[in-house]
């Protein structure tokens, strides 16, 4: 399957959603025109829970506020829709941006109760405020109108409705395939990942959080139009739990998935209102939301995955080319070799009464490779956790590039040229070898939301492939560049995030113990890398365990137990000195 | 606002925090044993309370016909799991346990119910009614998925109580309901009238928190459940079953949610949908426990029942907005205070 079956496929699905109201009857039409609506929210939720990580149970509040700011914009104001719309979307950008502020620091479940809490209390206010008409809502909501062209009946309002779906699916796929909406997916493999490549997890998190409540809002906005009528019903808990039910049945990772479980759940819910009388007479209306609910429990229990990714398993892969050469991404002014990159000055670290970091003072020449090492315990990863920003230093200083990073996040250090990998590998095991290395392009690129949505970065983009192709090369990756990460054994792994760091065009490279868990071919492998890129002057600081490892690879060795530097020297002076002996064997052999 | 006012509002805001309190325990019972944030609560103390409502005007509840649905329903699918491991000489135990307790309760229920009991025995049905509910349920929803993210077990929670919303329809009609107060003694404090059923409702709380600690802290069987809570593998290898911790915990949980219901129902309207406010404040409190702590969360939840209760005297309308506005400020100094480490979301 090529990019021009994907494309044919698409219009194929365009040109039977135009002849939809030529051939079906009106009661379809405004059931088809319900399942575009439902569709731009789960869309958004798919993005926000699926792509994003974060569950929220409190779309239905963003919606209302749309529906409720063009209703009172329109008729109690007697303004145009299109104003109402205007209202609709900054108000409810508005909210979400300041909810988004307040609750996206939040972590895991933390964080989807909080849309619990405020998905009720707004979902209250709509019934409770006067002026907007309390638990009779509004009536009489003015069509909208092109010119002088009211779309009243559904067939008209039709086209709007799937005009803006397909728009925001074509957007939200190109948006997926940019830089921001790499940085959006790789959100799920936690905060430390994603600061680590330069990239303020936050501000992404907060990005996506009011893309999914702007198509909330335009969801809202073509709902108060379509139906000429609101009342809080619609935009209760109980439809916010929905709306996640629909992400979830399509198919959370995936857009299109939003528009199928729009059309599942929409449907599912048509029939059971017809059919349960025939089953269960006068118990209809209860009988419904058990049978939704069971069906759902059912289907979480069963398929989580959702349908869209389930049936796309089974379709054939989309056959790409390999990236061509572009012109090169900017390369930061790299350090003399030689010259004094980073330097950390009696740091230390406490752990309430434990002292795992003590007074330790080392530096790290440009050009070298420096290992630090140590027995369990020892505090390797402590100290290898304050070099990165992820533990702040108790007391001391630690300086890079003649700059103090002692009070900086991670995202900041990364960006200043650390870059590191990780001691459990952290990859984006359902992204490709080439898409993850072109994470750690985040920092050297620049394109945003609108340049990423509209296709406005094509430049910025070939460049950023054909540099992560290069690295993928580099470190002996380059021959299958769109297998999935997850499907590379440990040892690969490995060197694919080392191709990940290089790809940031570091000024230093830490690793954390690189050697870990890996067989000794793949360990020689490893080693035979690292030299060749200290020949390109890469400088390289390696946490490690592996002595064996080290000895034979590093120019000097940094050596901790208990928390304090034991000595430090070339391989040779460590491995005869005494003290060392004493710490890793407890006595002189 | 005086401090006359002050003073009744603060005594009716302890009595409803308290009816908050046992259900935020239950909540921390089972969040801590099962890792599942079980939502419906609220909605096994508005059935209590519609059951006690229904034994009142002599009419068999509909708690009954539930039981007996849920007891089938977890029947088959535990035949079929024993079927499936190839466990089937365990068959009767679990007919013994999903099937003929369950119905036997039923069935003792209707035939006490014929002799026209006086109170005390129609409170005791009313739980014994209720008490099976949050196992069966927990049998026939959670465990398949007990090893999930707590986030697929909160989501599966929030679909059960749209479920339970439905089925409180189905069985217990649209009616509200009150029952008669469990006592009319009242008498006056510094000036301010206090009614037996908010003495009554403070000391039911405080006896079973007291009760709950005991059994906690000196007996094996509550030792195990602190166990489970601790760590499930660590006391899987000391031979404890987390699925039968998990059924103490629901049975124990929603004893404790029974008792609430019965001691709200004469003082507030009950519908079959009320569950659901009074499950999601009690979990406000249980959040300002940390999810962990029972003072903690019997605190929280007093406070949220204060705070509901000035809110009310302010702005009737807006006191649901103002109590779950409060929430997020809640979340984020407990996300703060809890040092946890991140988890990978599952793929």
């Amino acid at each position: 399957m090529t990019r021009l079956h994907v494309q044919l496929a698409a219009a194929a699905a365009l040109a039977c959603l135009a002849l939809a109201p030529v051939v079906l009857s009106p009661f379809s039409i405004t059931l088809m025109n319900y399942i575009g609506i439902y569709s731009l929210v789960a869309i958004g939720l798919a993005l926000l829970t699926g792509v994003g990580g974060i569950v929220s149970f409190g779309q239905a509040a963003f919606v209302g506020i749309a529906a409720y700011a063009t209703a009172w914009v329109s008729t109690l104001n007697g303004q145009s829709p299109w104003l109402g719309l205007l209202f609709g979307v900054v108000l409810t950008c508005g909210v979400a941006a300041i909810l988004g502020v307040v609750t996206l620091r939040l972590q895991g479940h933390f964080l989807s109760l909080s849309t619990v809490a405020w998905g009720l209390a707004i979902g209250f206010l709509f019934g409770n405020v006067d002026g907007l008409g309390r638990f009779n809502g509004i009536s009489s909501i003015p069509p909208i109108s092109l010119g002088s062209f009211a779309l009243v009946s559904s067939a008209q309002i039709y086209y709007l409705i799937w005009g803006i779906v397909a728009l925001v699916l074509l957007l939200g796929y190109n948006l997926l395939d940019s830089r921001l909406g790499r940085a959006m997916r790789a959100l799920r493999g936690g905060n430390t990942l994603v600061e680590s490549l330069g990239i303020n997890a936050f501000r992404i998190k907060l990005v996506t959080f009011v893309i999914a409540a702007f198509l909330a809002s335009l969801s809202g906005w073509l709902y108060a139009h379509m139906s000429r009528f609101i009342s809080p019903g619609p935009f209760d808990a109980s439809m916010g739990i929905e709306y996640l039910m629909m992400t979830m049945v399509g198919g959370a990772g995936s857009l299109l998935g939003g528009v199928v479980g729009a059309a599942i759940v929409t449907l599912l819910k048509n029939s059971v209102q017809d059919y349960l009388p025939l089953i269960a007479k006068g118990a209809s209306g209860q009988l419904e939301i058990v049978a939704f609910s069971a069906l759902f429990i059912l289907f979480l229990q069963w398929a989580r995955r959702g349908i869209v990714p389930s049936i796309a398993r089974y379709l054939p892969k989309i056959r790409r080319e390999r990236p061509k050469p572009a012109l090169p991404l900017p390369r930061r002014p790299q350090p003399t070799p030689g010259e004094l990159l980073l330097k950390v000055d009696g740091a230390e670290r406490r752990f309430g009464g434990l002292v795992a970091v003590n007074n330790v003072s080392f530096e790290v020449r440009s050009g070298e490779i420096l290992a630090v090492i140590g027995p369990n315990g020892a505090g390797k990863s402590t100290m290898f956790n304050c070099l990165t920003g992820a533990l702040r230093v108790s007391k001391g200083d630690i300086v890079f590039a003649g700059r103090s990073i002692v009070r900086d996040p991670q995202s900041r250090i990364a960006k200043a040229g650390v870059a590191r990998t990780f001691q459990h590998v952290k990859l984006r095991p359902r992204m490709s070898l080439l898409e993850n290395v072109m994470l750690g392009t985040y920092s050297r690129t620049s394109s945003g939301l609108f340049a990423g949505a509209f296709r406005l970065n094509r430049r910025e983009e070939a460049s950023a492939r054909h540099e992560a192709l290069m690295q993928l090369e580099r470190v002996g990756l380059g021959d299958k560049p769109f297998e999935l990460a997850g499907n590379l054994p440990l040892g690969n792994q490995r060197i694919l995030e080392i191709a990940r760091a290089l790809a940031a065009d570091p000024a230093l490279l830490v690793l954390d113990e690189p050697a870990a868990g890996l067989r000794r071919q793949e360990k020689l492998r490893l080693a035979e890398l690292l030299r060749s890129l200290r020949a390109d002057h890469l400088t390289i600081l390696i946490v490690e365990h592996d002595m064996e490892f080290v000895m034979s690879l590093v120019d000097r060795i940094v050596v901790l137990d208990f928390g304090s530097k034991l000595c430090e020297g070339v391989p040779s002076a460590i491995r005869s000195d005494e003290r060392v002996q004493e710490a890793y064997l407890g006595g002189v052999a | 606002m005086t401090s006359d006012i002050a003073a009744i509002l603060g005594i009716d805001g302890i009595a409803t925090g308290a009816v908050y309190a046992l259900v935020a325990i239950g909540t921390v019972l089972i969040f801590t044993v099962t890792r599942v944030i079980f939502i419906p609560f609220g909605d096994i103390a508005a059935f209590t309370a519609l059951t006690l409502a229904a034994l009142d005007a002599k009419r068999f509840p509909g708690t009954g016909a539930l039981v007996v649905v849920l007891a089938c329903l977890a029947t088959l699918i535990e035949i079929i799991s024993l079927i499936r491991s190839g466990d089937i000489r365990l068959l009767p135990r679990a007919l013994l346990f999903y099937l003929a307790i369950p119905l036997a309760v039923v069935g003792i229920a209707w035939l006490v119910m014929r002799m026209e009991p006086p109170l005390a025995v129609r409170l005791v049905l009313a739980l014994m009614l209720i008490t099976p509910i949050a196992p069966l349920l927990d049998r026939i929803v959670f465990r398949p998925i007990a090893d999930g993210t707590v986030l697929l077990l909160l989501t599966v929670s929030v679909a059960l109580h749209f479920a339970l919303v439905g089925l409180g329809l189905l069985f217990f009609g649209p009616e509200g309901v009150r029952t008669e107060p469990l006592t009319s003694f009242s008498t006056e404090f510094a000036g301010v009238l206090i009614s037996g059923q908010t003495m009554l409702i403070v000391i039911a709380a405080l006896v079973f928190s007291g009760l709950l600690y005991l059994f906690f802290d000196f007996t094996l069987v509550g030792k195990s459940l602190r166990a489970t809570a601790v760590n499930r593998t660590g006391s899987r290898l000391m031979g404890i079953r987390p699925a039968r911790a998990g059924t103490i915990a629901y049975l124990l949980g929603s004893l404790m949610a029974g008792v609430s219901g019965i001691l709200i129902a004469p003082v507030n309207t009950v519908f079959y949908d009320s569950g659901f406010l009074i499950g999601l404040k009690a979990f406000v409190g249980a959040i300002v426990g940390g999810m962990t702590s029972y003072p903690g969360a019997a605190i929280g939840a007093v406070g949220v029942g204060i705070l509901e209760s000035f809110a009310s005297f302010q702005s009737s309308a807006l006191k649901d907005v103002i109590v779950f506005s409060l929430l997020i400020p809640i979340l984020i100094w407990r996300s703060l205070a809890s040092l946890h480490s991140e988890e990978e979301i599952e793929e």
